[in-house]
């Protein structure tokens, strides 16, 4: 017989309806939408995303006057019957990001998708999507319970996957088929955990299943089934198929949206399932094949990104490389008592989440605004685009500096926590690892500033005009991502130490200096194009001793990216996809 | 055996046979019916789990099948979405391959944006 049910949140809290009006409002959006047509869609996204921003912003109050999570009881039937929506700190955060992004995202993409008389369906499907993205993601992060948590995030997938090929290319259209059906089988694999779950235990709800659950085989083969579900639907690396086509194809405001926001949805899960729902379960062999999984993303991702011809490109693969930073907090919570701890770690990742989705949402609209100017998006012709296009640029600059981890970004204060509890813990490896990755961020970021920075012979002339709201909308979400680590955290997640303190001084310097040598160093290295670093005559003796290390690095470039094209094969991935359900259970129940 | 095994077993047997059809199968049409006849196995566990709570005495579980309509209703729009895209990329190609002739990571698409 089941232990009675703990009488946790049993009831609904004065601002809890809030939770709600987060899920509804953009959701009216959508229909009112659909009922009024295409000449009034413009208007009802204008109406509906400053409520919604309101919204997140009154929960982040609401949230840090309370100090406890804010709860709603759907027509106030307690769970396991019911179903309770919840906020805690954690989703605060990511609420308040999703609607900062979805914010800047709207007012760049205004000029792009404006209704006009011979373009009607794109930008009626793209408003349409962008207010559904919103809902979905937010009810996955006030959702309370696991089957919660499936439909919206299958509402996600319905919501990103038309974004992708909203104009109707068939390389997209090939991008967005792969996407769903790779989407499917992740989400498939979730569903059976949860039916499993819910057999053994009866309910489905967070809170209560975190009480009730035990190392059982079958509850380990569930959460085993649903990880790997998950980290199908988020693009870890070896489950990265559907990623680079689908985020490069899409248009700049859609991918910034699919970038930015879409993969935190399901990583937003496995933090709840991980963190909130098994916090004893994993073990330690599982939570280690997790970062070795993001180590392995951060080398694939980064070492591609700079192989790649195209800016866009090389930032969707630069997305596939920081979510494999997001992966390593994982084995960093682990403490001594065999539990994921929700302290340092944990803050650090979601820090990390929040960061990138502003900065790499900036990042790929100053890659749009690029692309729309000068009518490409070739790395190597980009020299003097920083005379004609300055604003994107400069975003671009800031949204990758902000990624770097340079103080005072949020990726900084992550990176920051992520080192403490590696310390704490005695794991240095992980602590190589997240050092090798702010340098391997470093290295794509100046590729593509050393090109745009670069003087060019000829004038540039650019093919379409460069709206200035375009740019500073990016150029403003780029300063946000820059600006987290000032950010009063402490009310929302445990940050533990005043972050403001060791700004400057020698330490602070020697790591700033750090990653960005090592950067520019593999910069040089990896990148197989003629690079403006080391072309002009003064360099000719540096070249001459850097040549063999280059050719060598660059034959690795050459053998990951051969390796990159295996894996990006349909039975490949799926392959893979099994070997890590396997993996989980196994290690699961032998840490069990 | 039990009635409750019985369907158990077939659920698994439906989620076996659709996974292998989902991995090997090159068409996206059977994909997706692959896709479905796993989905399917899934609702039948769903099934089973209710029938389950049954035999334990605790009444009927009406739970799992609410979760098995919404599931329905999820699969049925998933199956949509994916015909619509396949039928529009047929349109505008004329074939349904999804192999793309060059390797996603050499980036020689010369219209992106």
């Amino acid at each position: 017989m089941l232990p009675p049910a703990p009488a946790l949140d049993a009831t609904t809290t004065p601002s809890g309806f809030l939770l709600v009006l987060s899920i509804v409002v953009p959701v009216m959006g959508v229909l009112l939408a659909f009922v009024l047509g295409n000449r009034y869609v413009r208007s009802v996204a204008c109406a509906v995303i400053p409520l919604g921003l309101a919204i997140a912003v009154t929960i982040l109050v609401a949230l840090s006057q309370s100090k406890s999570p804010l709860v709603y009881l759907l027509g106030a039937w307690p769970p396991p019957l019911g179903v309770a929506l919840r906020a805690d700190g954690l989703s605060a955060a990511m609420l308040a990001a999703t609607a900062v992004v979805i914010c800047a995202v709207a007012v760049y993409a205004d000029a792009d998708f404006s209704v006009t008389a011979t373009e009607i369906r794109a930008p009626f499907t793209f408003w349409i999507l962008l207010l559904a993205v919103w809902g979905a993601l937010n009810t996955i992060l006030v959702g309370g319970d696991l089957f919660t948590l499936y439909v919206a995030l299958e509402l996600l997938t319905f919501a990103a996957v038309p974004l992708v090929s909203l104009d109707g290319r068939p390389e997209t259209l090939r991008a967005a088929i792969r996407y769903l059906l790779f989407a499917l089988v992740g989400s498939v694999l979730y569903l059976l955990g949860t039916a499993i779950l819910y057999g053994l235990y009866g309910t489905l709800d967070i809170v209560l299943l975190s009480h009730w659950i035990g190392a059982e085989p079958t509850s380990l083969v569930a959460a085993a089934l649903m990880t790997t579900g998950l980290l199908a639907k988020t693009a870890l690396f070896p489950l990265h198929l559907w990623l680079p086509p689908a985020h490069a194809g899409a248009p700049a405001a859609a991918s910034a949206i699919l970038s930015g926001l879409v993969v935190k949805g399901s990583f937003f899960v496995i933090v709840r399932l991980w963190f909130q729902v098994m916090p004893g379960l994993p073990g330690f062999g599982a939570t280690q094949l997790l970062g070795a999984l993001g180590a392995a993303a951060i080398v694939f991702g980064s070492v591609l990104a700079l192989r790649q011809e195209r800016l866009k490109l090389l930032i969707a693969y630069s997305t596939l490389a920081q979510i494999g930073y997001l992966f390593l907090m994982f084995p960093l919570a682990f403490d001594a008592s065999g539990y994921l701890e929700s302290g340092d770690a944990l803050a650090g990742g979601l820090l990390q989440a929040v960061s990138h989705a502003t900065a790499k949402a900036a990042m790929f609209m100053a890659a749009g605004s690029i692309y729309a100017g000068l009518g490409h998006d070739r790395i190597t012709g980009l020299h003097g685009v920083a005379r004609v296009l300055p604003l994107s640029v400069l975003a671009f600059a800031f949204a990758g500096i902000a990624l770097m981890g340079v103080q005072p970004s949020g990726a900084s204060l992550a990176k920051d926590l992520l080192l403490q509890a590696a310390t704490k813990t005695g794991q240095w490896w992980w602590a190589v690892v997240l050092q090798t990755g702010g340098m391997l961020t470093t290295a794509y970021v100046v590729l593509v500033l050393a090109h745009a920075l670069a003087s060019s012979d000829k004038s540039i002339a650019l093919t379409g005009p460069a709206p200035r709201l375009r740019d500073m909308a990016a150029l403003v979400l780029a300063l946000c991502s820059l600006l987290l680590g000032f950010v009063p955290w402490e009310p929302l997640l445990s940050v533990p130490y005043d972050s403001t303190s060791s700004f400057f001084g020698p330490g602070a310097l020697a790591k700033l200096l750090l990653p960005v040598l090592g950067g520019v160093m593999l910069a040089i290295l990896l990148s197989p194009w003629p690079d403006p670093l080391v072309s002009s005559a003064r360099w000719k003796v540096a070249t001459r001793v850097l040549d063999p290390f280059r050719r060598t690095c660059c034959a690795f470039g050459g053998l990951v990216q051969r390796g990159n094209g295996v894996l990006c094969q349909w039975p490949a991935a799926s392959i893979s996809l099994l070997m890590l359900a396997l993996l989980f259970g196994a290690l699961m129940l032998v840490a069990a | 055996m039990s009635g409750v095994t019985v369907f158990g077993l077939c659920a698994a047997a439906a989620v076996g046979l659709g996974f292998y059809g989902l991995i090997t199968n090159p068409q996206p049409l059977r994909k997706i019916i692959a896709f479905n006849l796993l989905g399917s196995g899934v609702f039948l566990l769903f099934g089973v789990v209710g029938r389950r709570g049954a035999v334990a005495g605790t009444g009927n579980d009406p739970v799992p099948q609410a979760l098995v309509i919404t599931g329905v209703v999820v699969a049925f729009s998933a199956t949509a979405l994916a015909i619509a895209l396949l039928l529009r990329l047929f349109q505008t190609t004329g074939s349904t391959k999804l192999s793309n002739r060059t390797s996603p990571g050499d980036g020689s698409d010369p219209a992106g944006g």
